[in-house]
């Protein structure tokens, strides 16, 4: 059944608020401490599970499935109603962040890959082994679940 | 009066009326996407940039703190947007993490994980502060938001931040997606990201599956599988340890 998903889904969400709540008053801060990243623990542990027993049907990925694909809909509603406003007003410092992070992440790349030393390239790997490399996701994004 | 029934109708049925509107939004980023980037950018980074872009103009038309949402006809974005259903949405995607791919990732993608989220914590929260945040919530959620721009408003709601502070912590997790998008192919040569490894190591260090998936397309599309393995992992990382780890260090150094 397709509530048994969505029920699911609503029991992890729920046990991950609660725990994070209780989390924040036992370490004496008024948050949910990591409430959502939990509730997600709980969810791979359910599917784990519902798989290592066979119960994993179609119903149940339907109803985990559709909200999951229902991500980006709804980022895209909580940024609508933000105070952009009041954020525009206090400056640049949206860009320098980022360009900060993402110049500070390549040179990680750069630095792991050089100390990790030389592996086969996509190229050699194909030319070795004849074939094609399994298929590529689709990048559309929109209909299909993209984090 | 037509116009009359009209507003009644969408008022009345504000949530729904908030999913015809978003599906608009949307639709309208890939068609974007699709003919005026040629796929280069991620529709999903242009619906959330509309979004922001539309909240600043809610705001400027109705002088309110929220957005869009104060428009009374479109009440019914922030219900859709709210943290309820947010949080709901963000742990179904859990749900195709597969613990044995996961495996496959292996130590190297789990350090470059742990990694991706530490670093642009670091630099997000000092950007904060040398724009004048002091208080440990804005300093957390604008470092978060440099995570993922999922991680930033999730963890802002998390320790009750205020909502200039989260609309800067999506928006900077949004302008860091588009730079990977954007920028990987043109460094990828000097990052040496021709290989599954590297790849791999890349979608944990960047974050982000819509940025990671978009740039590794752009760069070979053979890569994005790789890179969208490790990258799947950093939304839920982040999210665990950003509103509680990490706020916690903050606030310890910075104070409550």
């Amino acid at each position: 059944m397709t509530i048994s998903g969505v029920a699911l889904l609503a029991i992890c969400t729920l046990l991950g608020a609660i725990l994070g709540d209780l989390l924040g008053m036992m370490l004496g801060v008024k948050a949910n401490v990591g409430g959502v990243g939990l509730a997600m623990i709980f969810l791979i542990a359910g599917r784990h599970w519902l798989i290592r027993r066979k119960l994993l049907n179609e119903g149940i990925k339907l109803g985990v499935g559709f909200w999951a694909a229902f991500y980006i809909p709804i980022v895209v509603a909580m940024a609508a109603n933000q105070n952009v406003v009041a954020a525009v007003e206090s400056g640049p410092m949206v860009a320098i962040a980022a360009i900060g992070t993402v110049l500070a992440c390549f040179a990680s790349v750069a630095l792991i890959s050089k100390m990790s030393g030389r592996v086969e390239t996509m190229d050699e790997i194909e030319a070795r082994e004849g074939t094609l490399t399994p298929k590529v996701a689709q990048a559309d994004g929109l209909g299909s679940v993209v984090r | 009066m037509i116009l009359e029934a009209v507003s009644h109708a969408l008022q009345v049925n504000a949530l729904l009326t908030a999913f015809a509107f978003v599906g608009l939004v949307m639709w309208l980023s890939a068609a974007l996407s699709k003919y005026l980037t040629m796929g280069r950018i991620h529709g999903s980074a242009i619906a959330i940039m509309i979004g922001l872009a539309l909240a600043f103009w809610g705001g400027v038309v109705t002088g309110g703190k929220s957005g869009l949402a104060d428009i009374p006809m479109l009440s019914g974005i922030g219900l859709m947007g709210g943290a309820m259903l947010r949080d709901f949405a963000i742990v179904a995607t859990a749900f195709e993490v597969d613990v044995d791919k996961a495996k496959k990732a292996g130590m190297i993608g789990a350090v470059a994980l742990v990694l991706g989220t530490i670093i642009p914590f670091i630099v997000g929260a000092l950007a904060a502060v040398a724009y004048g945040y002091t208080d440990a919530i804005s300093i957390t959620t604008i470092g978060a938001g440099a995570v993922t721009y999922i991680v930033g408003p999730v963890t802002g709601a998390a320790i009750g931040a205020d909502s200039a502070v989260m609309a800067l912590s999506i928006a900077t997790g949004v302008f860091k997606a588009v730079l990977v998008m954007i920028g990987s192919p043109f460094v990828a040569g000097m990052i040496g990201l021709n290989n599954p490894r590297t790849a791999m190591v890349f979608g944990g260090l960047m974050g982000t599956v819509s940025g990671v998936s978009a740039g590794l397309a752009a760069t070979d599309r053979r890569l994005v599988p790789y890179g969208a393995l490790t990258a799947t992992f950093h939304t839920g990382f982040g999210c665990l340890v950003a509103p509680s780890i990490f706020y916690l260090i903050v606030r310890a150094i910075a104070g409550s």
